[in-house]
């Protein structure tokens, strides 16, 4: 597993300057920059459901009589997030039991190759009348999907393929937005002349290299020192010895960007553990992350990429196969920061530490249960 | 390098260098490397604190030692620090009056895992490196399924403390982590196993020769029984200190079982046994350990550092290799 990432940020390192400009695209920049301000449309406190001023795309031709058998292509289930997600998934899926007639998963272990084989095998089952994928990687899986759109309605959801085959696109705004909204904050709230460490998980992956690339440009506009920009393969315990290392380095530390929140309780540790004031500091909508927060009454941010985007494949599908017209080619789905303000509402002692608080799954059967929670 | 010169009469220069272990020498390097980028590591409690981070690393190495002695490999040990830290969580629940009965449980999991890696090996004649590869796939997938893909509990605050309290105002060093002496204590029962008791000596024979160590009335079969059992305990015993110094994740185990043989490997131990000392498992894996400190000081891109580090680690290998070979 770990030569794997280690081989994967070898070539993405390889091939860097080939590219590094995709990863910093100043026109998707501005456009996700644009795409935080703009006002939601669709029902009330059903963000999966609303979408960001998207077309509509006429799906008269796929119309046929239900219960639906639904397929879904699965990336993986290899990480915190994708486990909430998925399990906000089942959940739709068992809401929508009368439409449904059967809902098959193949989980590709975040292998590209696998992902193919699994799609094929969906495709000539003829156990599928609309096909669910969340691809492993763009570009390889491209392929695989266009034939796949051939043969039925396909919905592709979090990363995107390169082709307007699917019916829909749905994703929320993207890393840049996600990177802009903490490092604003951050920029904002430290000192003047303040200095900033950058925590990152791991070069090479298109969503994280956005965030980053949008959180520079950022510190960069408001003259914001970034004293490193380090990366913490998503461990804990590296995060936080190379925190200790930095605060020992430089005495002070006012700000900490992450590119994503899974460790940074471990970085709020190191400066517990040094005795210094906690840094101002973006993480992500981890319950973990939130507890701390609203106990030290920190000074934060929480940009999200929410979970709750695996409910709207479900939907979109069923529509779909209903002949209703959908949100398409993409469906851009609101994408919030949880701030100060709104922090009571997202924080639950009850759930995992690890549990996405955006999964908007609170008024699903079995809920808090089905998420690990008490 | 001196290679050459060796082959003819070695000086005295070169027989003293080929006395000290290699992973002393290249920690003393790293180290003072290390210490000129940030002086604070110059001082004790920066030592400390180093000593703190290093202190999984080395208790594994020194679990893996006898594992190593004994003619083995040990592949499971990082699946099972992952299996400590989410199962000492899901036991916990956060609440600091079940820490006590959760360590030994862990405990008690790592002695099952002990034995059943012991007995595979000794009774099924499965080669340690495959029966432990399975073992580590078994032990992700049963942390996997307990914990559901996620971690689901904290540790509580007394759990922690145990890898990351700190007694501050002590006389002499000023500081001392409590896991430093979670460390000695270690560190002083694996020297004292494998280097003054009759076990020990029976460890490294039965690593040297078994056929000659079971004629000499060893008994093989409970030795290397027991060396996967040690190995184990120390697992857990590192998943506890990890844990507590760093909270709990998916990821927190892996690839340490390989960092834990390249330590013993730098240290001097001698693959496929018969060979071993404390002292140089310790040395490597502060070598190894101040290694990665130093890489992340220099602040090499991540890809370059993986390439240093795989490149130090074979130069390292191969010097005690080749001092072993002319010893």
């Amino acid at each position: 597993m770990k030569t794997q990432i280690g081989l994967t940020a070898l070539l993405a390192a390889l091939s860097t300057g080939a590219i590094a400009q995709n990863f910093n695209d100043p026109a998707e920049f501005e456009r996700q920059k644009a795409l935080l301000t703009v006002a939601a449309q669709g029902p009330d406190g059903k963000p999966w459901e609303q979408n960001l001023g998207g077309e509509k795309v006429d799906t008269a031709k796929y119309k046929k009589p239900g219960p639906y058998k639904l397929c879904f292509s699965n990336a993986g289930v290899n990480n915190p997030w994708r486990v909430v997600g998925f399990t906000n998934m089942q959940a739709e899926v068992d809401a929508n039991k009368a439409d449904i007639a059967s809902f098959t998963h193949a989980d590709a272990e975040g292998k590209d190759d696998k992902q193919i084989s699994d799609i094929n095998a969906f495709v000539n089952s003829g156990q599928c009348d609309a096909l669910i994928v969340s691809p492993n990687t763009t570009a390889a899986l491209t392929p695989a999907v266009e034939a796949a759109a051939k043969k039925l309605p396909v919905v592709v959801f979090d990363r995107g393929v390169d082709s307007k085959a699917p019916v829909t696109f749905i994703n929320p705004i993207g890393g840049y937005g996600f990177g802009i909204q903490g490092a604003s904050f951050i920029a904002q709230k430290i000192p003047a002349g303040g200095s900033v460490l950058a925590l990152r998980i791991l070069p090479g992956v298109d969503v994280l290299e956005n965030r980053w690339a949008a959180a520079e440009r950022i510190f960069k506009e408001k003259g914001i020192k970034v004293v490193g920009a380090e990366f913490t393969n998503g461990d804990n315990a590296k995060t936080k010895a190379i925190v200790e290392d930095y605060l020992n380095r430089f005495g002070k530390i006012d700000g900490v960007w992450m590119d994503a929140g899974a460790t940074a309780v471990a970085a709020l540790e190191a400066f517990e553990d040094a005795g210094k004031p906690y840094p101002v500091i973006n993480g992500e909508d981890q319950q973990d992350f939130l507890q701390k927060w609203k106990k030290n009454k920190l000074t934060a941010i929480a940009p999200t990429y929410p979970t709750y985007q695996w409910r709207t494949p479900v939907i979109a599908a069923i529509r779909i196969l209903k002949g209703e017209p959908v949100v398409g080619p993409t469906w851009k789905l609101p994408q919030p920061a949880i701030t100060a303000e709104n922090l009571d509402k997202f924080v639950n002692d009850k759930m995992p530490p690890l549990h996405y608080a955006l999964c908007g799954c609170e008024q699903m059967t079995n809920y808090p249960a089905r998420w690990g929670g008490k | 390098m001196s290679a050459v010169a060796s082959h003819t009469v070695p000086s005295a220069a070169l027989r003293f260098a080929r006395g000290i272990n290699v992973g002393l020498a290249v920690f003393l390097a790293l180290y003072g490397t290390i210490a000129v980028l940030q002086p604070g590591y110059f001082e004790v409690e920066g030592f400390l604190n180093f000593l703190r981070r290093a202190a999984p690393l080395i208790i594994l190495a020194c679990g893996q030692l006898f594992v190593i002695a004994g003619g083995g490999f040990d592949l499971s040990m990082g699946s099972l620090v992952t299996l400590t830290v989410l199962g000492g969580s899901m036991l916990a629940g956060g609440n600091p009056e079940n820490t006590w009965w959760t360590i030994g449980v862990l405990y008690l999991i790592g002695l099952g895992v002990g034995l059943v890696n012991g007995l595979v090996v000794t009774l099924l004649k499965v080669p340690s490196i495959i029966a432990t590869l399975g073992m580590l796939l078994s032990l992700n997938g049963a942390a996997l399924m307990w914990s559901g893909g996620a971690p689901r509990g904290y540790l509580p605050e007394n759990f922690r403390a145990l890898g990351r309290l700190v007694y501050r105002d002590v006389p002499v060093t000023g500081i001392m982590p409590l896991s430093v002496l979670i460390l000695i204590g270690f560190v002083g029962i694996a020297a004292w196993l494998l280097h003054a008791t009759v076990f020990g000596r029976q460890v490294l024979a039965v690593g040297d020769n078994p056929r000659a160590a079971e004629l000499a009335g060893v008994p093989v079969g409970a030795t290397r029984v027991l060396v996967f059992v040690i190995s184990a305990l120390s697992a857990v015993t590192a998943g506890i200190l990890l844990g507590g110094f760093a909270g709990v994740s998916t990821a927190v185990g892996q690839g340490l079982e390989l960092q834990a043989i390249a330590a013993c490997v730098i240290g001097g131990a001698q693959l496929l046994g018969g060979r071993a000392s404390v002292t140089g498992a310790v040395a490597g894996a502060l070598s190894l350990f101040a290694l990665f400190t130093l890489l992340n000081l220099m602040g090499l891109p991540q890809p370059l550092r993986e390439t240093v580090q795989g490149l130090i680690l074979i130069a390292a290998v191969a010097s005690s290799a080749w001092r072993m070979r002319r010893a």
